[in-house]
């Protein structure tokens, strides 16, 4: 065997030898060329909000109401709207979310209902936000009489938000180590109170991440919001009026072509958010592993 | 103290169980409301209708169908080179040093909101197409092209942790018997990653058959049948998207129904996904 693999190897002409040569110069240059072609999009992306947007970006547009449509004055009452519907959706999605996944990973044990938990959580990750929004509409605005609302907007993106706390948690009381969990045991604990002292308070920056991230998604998402919490544009006085979200607004600004200048501003504001976003989740994310 | 225990459970217990219950109730609400309009119409007819006419009460959602596939495609087509080649680049090729300057990039292509992708489309895209073939510019194109870059940090991410987790042995086998290492990469470690690569792909599928505000800015929205890639079209996410504004009674059911075949779809993906098998070798 060993000698003819050796055979085979010295009788490689040179010519194979050369060809290999280019082929894996062409190999290389592609792989350079995916990559690069990926930071370039990020860059042109990135670059053409910003350069068209931040100029237009001024106190006065984070501070006044929009006006005539939106077409004038600032983005300040979308702001707070985005803002009530993250924390409506927050305050629901993080207890029932780490919950879960305190469950799945303290007490379930393997079997059937383990999996048919596992799988709904994959299903809801997977539904597009459309489809949410068709649920949405149908269930919280006209079944339950929510109406346009944050109430109904809020229960939406809940429901939207909920596998990635449940992952992100579920990763994070993961990593606990089991020593932690065994000390406090032997100290005579109870396991809840393990968990709710001990496992918890460790894995605090882990689920942090998460709803940082559900933060981002809710920020972000526009099919399921306009039709659940509506798309109009004054400051809602209660949660059970309608709002309108920044992502929302950019949409309608840029798909009726109302105003070039607004549209890049939202836009640019949208980008900032996300990079904030971002930045924060790694940051704590790091914080966590070390 | 023990019954304290256990009511906590249970409540532990009950919220796992809010997930599921969503599914269950979502999946319920699409098909009942969708149901009558599909049955009023017929499966087939409904999924094979080439005209969608709500004013005289005509459902058909073919050309809705072909345009989401063919956006899909297209985007597939035009994303999945770029996205595994990138996650080679970083898993393979990349110094540290410069896989941490471009993986945070790759976060944040992921975290900008499907309406800006659409912005971009909308003021970059479709004017460029319309320069270079003189016609609408709104387009399949279009696009896949907005649906391809969408859909890169999903393949790029999954795809090079599958990559990542090609157990070294392999690498060096394939070293040790005098292969290169773009040998190394193309004939070893990418074939052992190929069924993490593929759920990358059918997720990133999922996403740009989801996809819904930035692809109804882009593709001008016709409902006429799709003749090349230049031509208008209007996808399933779409038709839902745009009509939901105005449309009421049975035409609010025709896209529910309309919803229920997207969800369809989804659901052939998610369970075509649980399929692939999770670790190399298997």
């Amino acid at each position: 065997m060993n000698s003819r693999l050796f055979g085979e190897t010295s009788s490689i002409s040179s010519a194979t030898v050369k060809k290999n040569r280019i082929s894996e110069k062409i190999f290389f240059g592609l792989i350079w060329g995916a990559a690069l072609i990926t930071v370039i999009i990020l860059i042109a992306i990135v670059g053409h909000v910003l350069i068209n947007g931040l100029s237009h970006l001024s106190l006065q547009f984070l501070t006044q109401d929009p006006e005539n449509m939106g077409k004038e004055g600032g983005i300040f009452s979308i702001i707070i709207t985005t803002l009530y519907l993250a924390i409506f959706s927050l305050v629901i999605a993080v207890p029932v979310g780490v919950s879960a996944a305190i469950f799945l990973t303290e007490y379930a044990k393997e079997g059937p209902i383990i999996r048919i938990i596992r799988f709904g959580t994959e299903a809801l990750a997977g539904i597009p936000s459309i489809i949410y929004g068709l649920f949405g509409f149908v269930f919280f605005v006209v079944l339950l009489k929510f109406k346009y609302s944050i109430v109904s907007g809020g229960l939406t993106l809940t429901l939207m938000i909920l596998p990635t706390i449940i992952r992100t948690a579920e990763e994070a009381i993961k990593m606990v180590p089991r020593s932690y969990r065994e000390g406090s045991l032997a100290l005579g604990a109870t396991k809840w109170q393990t968990i709710y002292k001990v496992v918890l308070p460790a894995a605090i920056p882990g689920i942090l991440t998460g709803i940082i991230l559900g933060v981002g998604r809710v920020v972000g998402e526009t099919a399921a919001v306009i039709y659940t919490a509506g798309s109009s544009l004054g400051l809602p006085d209660s949660i059970w009026r309608p709002g309108r979200t920044m992502a929302v607004h950019l949409y309608i600004l840029a798909s009726e072509g109302l105003s070039k200048s607004n549209m890049y501003a939202t836009a640019t504001v949208l980008i900032i958010t996300v990079f904030i976003i971002n930045f924060a989740a790694t940051k704590l994310m790091k914080k966590f592993i070390r | 103290m023990k019954t304290y225990e256990r009511i906590i459970q249970l409540f532990l217990f009950l919220c796992a169980l809010i997930a599921v219950l969503g599914v269950i109730l979502i999946t319920f609400f699409i098909v009942k409301e969708g149901w009558p309009v599909i049955q009023k119409v017929g499966f087939f007819n409904f999924i094979l209708g080439k005209q969608w006419a709500p004013t005289q009460q005509i459902y058909g959602i073919y050309p809705m169908i072909l345009g989401s596939v063919y956006a899909t495609v297209g985007a597939l087509i035009l994303g999945v080179p770029i996205g595994v080649g990138c996650a080679v680049f970083l898993a393979e090729i990349a110094k540290p040093r410069i896989a941490n300057i471009i993986r945070p990039g790759i976060e944040l292509l992921a975290g900008i909101p499907s309406v800006v992708y659409g912005l971009y489309g909308l003021v970059v895209i479709v004017p460029f197409i319309r320069k270079v073939f003189h016609n609408q510019g709104f387009s399949i194109l279009a696009g896949s092209i907005i649906l391809a870059i969408m859909i890169l940090p999903t393949i790029i991410n999954i795809s090079e942790s599958a990559i990542r987790s090609v157990p070294r042995d392999y690498k060096e086998a394939s070293l040790a018997l005098g292969g290169s290492h773009w040998q190394a990469i193309y004939k070893v470690i990418v074939p052992a990653a190929r069924s993490g690569i593929m759920s990358g792909i059918i997720l990133g599928m999922g996403r740009a058959i989801g996809e819904t505000m930035a692809i109804i800015m882009i593709t001008g929205n016709s409902t006429l049948m799709p003749e090349s890639i230049l031509s208008p079209i209007r996808t399933l996410t779409g038709n839902i998207g745009i009509e939901m504004g105005y449309a009421s009674g049975e035409h609010q059911q025709a896209l529910f129904a309309t919803g229920v075949i997207l969800f369809i779809f989804i659901m052939i993906l998610n369970v075509v996904a649980n399929l692939m098998p999770k670790r190399v070798g298997e």
